[in-house]
């Protein structure tokens, strides 16, 4: 298995965003499954996160006119959620589950590898772009604690020596 | 025990049709349909199926309270939105045996008289949304799905849900909330969702575990389901391990197996030979249980009478070297973190426990800082919030500073009081921060 590097689009190019027409179709096949259009919203978000790395404030007004919302509405429903991000990502996310669990398994240990490794810490970025850290709460994984979920994908079981394999699969360089 | 739940594990391609038909899949389904909704209904409520998502509500009476002849549509919503620290049940189910989820689905839907079925997955879960994808096509291909499903006239629509990281979700009116594409915050209940849920329709919210139970209820009957456990607390359960133990994992036994042959038996005792020091029965929401109730019995009834829960059935075992006030630490930053801020008990008290427990770990503790925790979890536990997450968080820490106070004593007893300062320090006076003073 290996994860799929997250290609954001740039701030520049979601400026003058706009729904093409497969966006269109996938949107109106998701308002479909609901009696109401406003319930389409989250996963059209999905939708456009997963095309463009991220939601920007421009992705934000366009939906929000497209399911007849105000920006404010889809705005609050962005923030509130925590996957939904709100600035371009790097291209691997690292995930570190921190919640109990985890964190009596050696998610702290993972941290400082992570930061000795890549000198970033939690909700900071490599400057290349290639790598994210996010301390995030229990992913649910439990028995392979500990866990880091990149991007979609979820590695568990890990300590140093694997994390370093994970790493050098990740860069290409082993 | 002959695994029910579980009983795909092992088995190679498990998650396919053929697989699952060949086990005996969507038998259950098709004898559901021909004896009826009435007598579904009559059968789950005989084998007293408790949820399994934690609150342990017997599912057949939830069901009894939709209104049966409501006109226009209802819905039945598969809650698998787990998120409970030390849970990991339903991720094994989708992952070895989707058709089952499906099939439990199938079978509630018919009995309370929907025709529309959201599955509400926690949106980490990506590659168990895309199983269970792949599971609805291939049923809708083959008719177990959608329109006339086994030439019965009876007609579902199940659509795969994601939600994008938020644990108030899995309370199950927020997770309506966010199934309307709202934020997710709880709603104040009456009218519960079996009369008013998604979309102002009458719904039935039940937990992934829970429907993959009523297959083999309806096929072995509730005599058969019964027959494991005892009165109350029947049936098999999946408990799932973490933390501690040599052989963490999801294990289907016996409800009311001992926590003792959970853990030493199953699990292969603690890891590194060391003795145990406390454990979480039920999710970290449920008040911790020390070493000396490890004879207590895994079900809902005996967990209750230890004072504690059994929740999700998520077992956190924790061994000697762990000092509870991290532990507690560690939770109050999670419940902190996942507070949905509707209600101030819970919005703020998550928030003092965390900021007064982070300075005991920073060796400023105080003397008074035991009685504040627990007076904060007494002002944000007890119904003083709209859902149990002000109890979530106020159970357990309660329970950390009133079972193991020489945890708290130690950190506490040698610490430096704050350095006091002439003027309170805020942000924005701060040197440097660019407000000036």
């Amino acid at each position: 298995m290996s994860t799929t590097p997250i290609r954001a689009a740039s701030v520049e190019a979601l400026q003058s965003f706009r729904f093409d027409r497969t966006l269109d179709e996938q949107i109106a096949g998701l308002v479909e499954r609901f009696p109401t259009r406003r319930a389409a919203l989250i996963p059209t978000l999905w939708l456009l996160q997963e095309r463009y790395g991220w939601i920007s404030p421009e992705v934000i007004e366009a939906t929000a006119r497209r399911l007849g919302e105000s920006p404010a509405f889809v705005e609050g429903v962005v923030t509130f959620y925590t996957m939904f991000r709100t600035s371009p990502p790097a291209r691997y996310v690292l995930q570190v589950c921190t919640t109990l669990s985890c964190a009596v398994c050696g998610a702290t240990e993972l941290l400082a590898h992570l930061h000795d490794r890549l000198g970033i810490g939690p909700g900071e970025k490599t400057l290349d772009g290639l790598f994210q850290i996010v301390g995030v709460q229990c992913l649910g994984a439990c028995g392979g604690a500990p866990v880091i979920q990149v991007n979609d994908d979820y590695y568990e079981n890990l300590d140093a020596s694997r994390l370093d394999a994970l790493l050098g699969q990740l860069t290409g360089r082993p | 025990m002959e695994a029910t739940l579980l009983r795909a594990r092992g088995e190679k391609g498990s998650v396919s049709l053929d697989s699952f038909l060949r086990r005996g899949g969507y038998e259950g389904l098709r004898k559901a349909l021909s004896i009826g909704a009435e007598a579904v209904t009559k059968e789950v409520i005989n084998s007293e199926l408790r949820g399994r998502g934690g609150a342990g509500f017997p599912t057949g009476r939830k069901w009894t309270f939709v209104p049966r002849d409501h006109p226009g549509p209802k819905y039945l919503v598969c809650n698998a939105d787990e998120s409970e620290p030390g849970t990991f049940k339903d991720r094994e189910i989708m992952e070895v045996d989707p058709h089952l989820v499906l099939e439990g689905i199938a079978i509630a839907s018919f009995a309370v008289g929907a025709s529309t079925s959201y599955i509400y997955i926690r949106g980490e879960f990506v590659r168990w949304a895309r199983i269970l994808e792949a599971a609805i096509a291939e049923a809708r291909e083959r008719k177990f799905l959608g329109r006339n499903i086994l030439g019965s006239g009876f007609d579902l629509d199940v659509w795969v849900y994601r939600g994008a990281g938020a644990y108030i979700c899995g309370e199950e009116t927020a997770l309506l909330e966010s199934l309307e594409g709202k934020r997710g915050f709880p709603r104040l209940k009456p009218p519960f969702p079996a009369i008013v849920g998604a979309f102002g329709k009458p719904t039935v919210v039940n937990n992934v575990e829970t429907l993959a139970c009523l297959p083999s209820i309806i096929m072995n009957g509730a005599v058969w389901f019964t027959s494991i456990g005892r009165p109350r607390n029947t049936g098999p359960k999946l408990y799932s391990v973490s933390g501690h133990v040599n052989r963490p994992g999801v294990y289907e036994l016996p409800i009311g197996t001992t926590f003792r042959e959970i853990i030493f038996e199953h699990c292969g005792g603690i890891r590194g030979g060391k003795a145990l020091k406390a454990f979480f029965p039920g999710g970290s929401s449920a008040p911790v249980l020390a070493a000396r109730d490890l004879d207590v019995r895994a079900d809902f009834d005996a967990c209750a009478e230890a004072g504690s829960m059994l929740g999700s059935g998520g077992v956190i075992v924790l061994d000697e070297s762990v000092d509870m006030v991290e532990v507690a630490c560690n939770l109050a930053h999670f419940y902190a973190h996942e507070s949905c801020g509707q209600c101030t008990p819970c919005r703020e008290g998550a928030d003092w426990c965390m900021d007064i427990l982070e300075r005991i770990l920073e060796g400023h503790g105080r003397p008074a800082d035991p009685e504040t925790l627990l007076r904060i979890c007494r002002f944000a536990s007890g119904g003083m919030t709209i859902c149990p997450l002000g109890d979530a968080f106020s159970l357990p820490i309660s329970s950390l500073v009133g079972k193991f106070p020489e945890d708290f004593e130690r950190r506490i007893k040698p610490a430096a009081p704050l350095p006091t300062k002439k003027f309170p320090v805020l942000p924005w006076s701060r040197p440097g921060t660019g407000f000036g003073v």
